[in-house]
């Protein structure tokens, strides 16, 4: 019998005291805390855009400024926080080892952590920003961060080193591809010069053509490297635990580990499509992007089938829902990016709200379903409790947010596409048939229905936080068990 | 507790690779076949790719593609031949002098058309879609109320040179005195102007304060009948048209602290023939004299 997960399930027995827990309750604590400030600024800046009056006139309420607020917080505080956390009670359990530097070193990982987040956030509202995408904040942060981040290195392969098992188990593969890459990218497309020792300003050693691709290597395998590989490392452990069955395909696993780490690399230049840098960089940003399809959906292909034998399970077991149907969305958009990047599409695409579309099917459906799913799975063992407080609830919360997510990248596309056609229309006469401002007109219906498809989401967050502070208070919702449609049809259904 | 024997899963009948952690087992099924095969197909097409189009870097420059495309030069290509299938009515534009080509049917038309293009592309933004004019000093350019003149010829100079951008020698200038912000008039006076200038419109009762301060102060732009001055950029103020607002409010502000209005010259951003083509499209707006 290959399922020998029970033996490790809910329950004090769980390892109470060998393993370093405490502040991975508290990466899940501000995993949800952030998520909910993230999906807020998010919502209100998607109203801000469809209603610009809500900018304020005051310069820190203003787009420009809350837009990164929005970003850093989901990718690099939501995100991050369900990265760290999880990775660390991955970890450990794959391992059969404590925690390396004990919980000293994880709560330096932990506070030091939000102090980056901190720091970063005040930043931008106060209009210090070093105006790089995705790397806004300025040298001191960028500094702290790399502290904090090395101590997490120390932390995680210490750990590794330290096992009980002969294998390194492959989430712990995907996590330090993660951790490693980021550090990489984070320094080097961080390498500034500050103007003064207590200023704030920096300027950056790389410039023109070159700024922007190390700007674009570090944000494409920002998704690449911190969206995608490390949210592997929760889908290669949460999938086969939650469902309980064994991952499908160990040979997959290894070829789409390999492939994806060595072909991600080189898919930056497809950002910057059709602008000064060279063709031949362009060329190789495509055609390495192409190449990735296979590699991105090995990962889904193994995710999705650990279901075989166990697809029933989907019916009655919602948090089970949230980790595949994660990885369904993780399908999608890494079939939709490849495509993107050619680049006869790419200039249809390019600078308009497809590509916001592109990337909220891969943060929302993707990375924050799969978050969510792990979270649900992990509060009640993690506080001892016998289950969480409702199942119904999780079930709520995964219609409202799925159907914010569809409101949004369906809008998305549309306005997306719909912008793209409208700036490459020519009339008979050879002139141009639509004004920039027309093109905004003709968004706006999309913006309302963006804006409402976050605030879906948003809502189905603030369930969940609701869901998950009852389990920890160690409140149970009494309701029936998830009756089995099935047993309804099924003909010698006898209860 | 580590099973280190491969064993065969009962519901997938495959075997598993046996190795475990905390539970987890893995089976050892091999790569889907469709799975292998689309991977190949794309570094196939990826190699193709790259022999056709500029691509692999090298000591002294790079590979540059048996197609032998550049960006640049595509994009050169698409502007020529834009520029090429322009050619004819262009030049035509160009030599043919405004009067003219509002009589002619076909540049007219050419002109219009292209005149609508510029304007939606550069004007919009401010004087809105349509050109009804925005809050906050941009005007309708569709009536016949016009601040600098509505003729051919004014309008060319106008979108030509722009309104007090102090980039253009030429632009169009003049500047209401700040009579309270510069202690001219005090807020009293500010006050009874304004009432006065409100009367002009017939949106309010006059005062004999008010018509006396403005046959001193403001005639001498606004004119005597207070119908403006096309040559100073005088708007006029009976017509119930208003820059920047009608409310006793808004006169009092503009009379104590005027706006200024700006805008830019067009001669240095757009060609002579699109400027022409602009001009006769807001000449034909409804307003042109
Ligand atoms: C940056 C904003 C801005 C842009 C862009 C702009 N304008 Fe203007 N325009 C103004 C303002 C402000 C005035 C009124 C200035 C004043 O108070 O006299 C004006 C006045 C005019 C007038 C004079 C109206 C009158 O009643 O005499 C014309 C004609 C005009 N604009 C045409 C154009 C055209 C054509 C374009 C595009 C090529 C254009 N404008 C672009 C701001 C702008
Ligand atoms: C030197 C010439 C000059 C004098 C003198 C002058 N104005 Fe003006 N006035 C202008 C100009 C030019 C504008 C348009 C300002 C702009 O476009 O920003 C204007 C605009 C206005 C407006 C705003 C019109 C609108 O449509 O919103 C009012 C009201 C006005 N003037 C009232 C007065 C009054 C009252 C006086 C006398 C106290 C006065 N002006 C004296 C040149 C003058």
């Amino acid at each position: 019998m290959s399922v020998a997960v029970a033996s490790s399930a809910v329950g004090p027995g769980n390892h109470a005291g060998f393993y370093e827990d405490e502040v991975i309750r508290k990466f899940v604590v501000a995993t949800m805390f952030w998520g909910v400030v993230g999906f807020l600024v998010g919502t209100y800046i998607a109203f801000e855009l469809a209603y610009p009056v809500l900018n304020l006139d005051l310069p820190w309420t203003t787009f420009g400024r809350l837009r990164p607020v929005h970003t850093s917080a989901v990718i690099f505080a939501f995100g991050g926080n369900a990265l760290l956390g999880t990775s660390f009670y991955v970890v450990q359990r794959t391992c059969r080892a404590p925690l390396f530097g004990g919980a000293a070193l994880g709560n330096f990982v932990f506070w030091g952590y939000q102090a980056f987040i901190v720091l970063a956030a005040s930043g931008y509202v106060l209009g210090i920003t070093q105006s790089k995408e995705y790397a806004e904040p300025e040298w001191y942060t960028d500094l702290w961060l790399t502290i904090v981040w090395v101590a997490y290195l120390v932390c995680f392969v210490g750990t590794v080193m330290r096992r009980r098992e002969p294998h390194i188990y492959v989430a712990n593969w995907f996590y330090l591809a993660f951790i490693i890459t980021i550090a990489m990218l984070h320094i080097v497309n961080n390498l500034a010069v500050p103007v003064s020792f207590f200023g704030t300003k920096s300027y950056i050693v790389w410039s023109g053509v070159q700024d922007a691709m190390t700007q674009w290597w570090y944000g494409h395998n920002a998704v690449g490297f911190f969206l995608t590989s490390g949210f592997l490392g929760i889908m290669y452990y949460f999938i086969p635990k939650q469902a309980e069955r064994p991952v499908y395909s160990y040979r997959l696993s290894i070829v789409h580990f390999w492939t994806l780490i060595f072909i991600y690399i080189w898919a930056g230049p497809h950002h910057l499509h059709y602008t000064a840098l060279p063709d031949w960089t362009q060329t190789l940003g495509m055609v390495f992007s192409i190449v990735l399809w296979m590699p991105s959906w090995g990962g889904m292909i193994n995710g999705v089938m650990t279901l075989s034998g166990a697809w029933d399970k989907l019916r009655t077991d919602p948090i089970l829902r949230f980790l595949v149907v994660s990885v369904a969305f993780y399908g999608m958009s890494t079939f939709e990016g490849p495509m993107m990047s050619i680049k006869a599409v790419n200039s249809l695409s390019h600078y308009t709200d497809w590509t916001i579309g592109h990337v909220h099917s891969g943060a929302l459906g993707w990375v924050a379903m799969i978050s969510f799913g792990a979270v649900y799975f992990l509060v009640p063992r993690l506080w001892n409790r016998q289950r969480l407080y409702s199942l119904r609830l999780v079930t709520y919360h995964f219609w409202i947010s799925t159907i914010g997510i569809v409101l949004y990248i369906t809008a998305m596309w549309i306005s997306g596409i719909m912008q793209g056609l409208m700036w490459r229309a020519y009339d008979s006469l050879g002139f141009l048939q639509y004004s920039f401002i027309e093109t905004v007109e003709a968004m706006h219906p999309y913006y309302v229905i963006r804006a409402l498809g976050g605030l879906f989401f948003l809502i189905g967050s603030l369930v969940m936080v609701y869901n998950l502070v009852r389990t920890v208070r160690g409140d149970l919702r009494r309701e029936a068990a998830f009756e089995r449609p099935r047993a309804a049809v099924a003909p010698n259904a006898a209860e | 507790m580590m099973a280190q024997e491969k064993e065969v899963d009962a519901l997938t009948g495959t075997e598993t690779t046996g190795h475990e952690w905390d539970g987890i087992r893995e089976l050892n099924t091999p790569l889907p076949k469709w799975w292998l095969w689309v991977f190949y197909v794309t570094i196939v097409f990826a190699v193709v790719y790259t022999i056709l189009y500029p691509a692999w870097p090298w000591f002294n420059g790079y590979t540059h593609g048996i197609l032998g495309y550049s960006s640049r030069a595509a994009v050169r290509d698409r502007i020529d031949e834009m520029a090429a299938s322009r050619a004819h009515w262009v030049e035509q534009i160009e030599t043919t002098p405004m009067s003219e080509i509002v009589n002619d049917p076909d540049l007219l038309q050419i002109a219009t058309v292209g005149g609508r293009a510029v304007f939606a592309n550069n004007c919009a933004p401010c004087h809105g879609t349509g050109a009804t004019g925005r809050p906050g000093g941009y005007p309708a350019l569709v009536d016949d109320d016009w601040i600098w003149g509505g003729t051919l010829d004014a309008i060319h100079t106008t979108v030509m040179h722009g309104i007090r951008n102090g980039a253009d020698p030429e632009a169009r200038m003049s500047e209401m005195p700040a009579f309270g912000a510069d202690g001219i008039l005090t807020p009293q006076q500010v006050s009874a102007v304004a009432e006065h200038v409100l009367a002009l419109s017939g949106a309010g009762p006059d005062n004999e304060e008010g018509a006396q301060i403005f046959a001193e102060n403001c005639v001498a732009c606004h004119g005597e009948l207070g119908r403006g001055n096309n040559e100073l950029g005088a708007p006029n103020l009976t017509d119930q048209i208003w820059l920047y607002g009608g409310t006793k409010a808004d006169i009092v502000h503009q009379v104590t602290k005027p706006r200024q209005g700006v805008m830019p010259a067009w001669n240095t951003r757009l060609s002579d023939a699109e400027i022409k083509q602009v001009t006769v499209y807001v000449h034909s707006l409804g307003g042109g004299q």
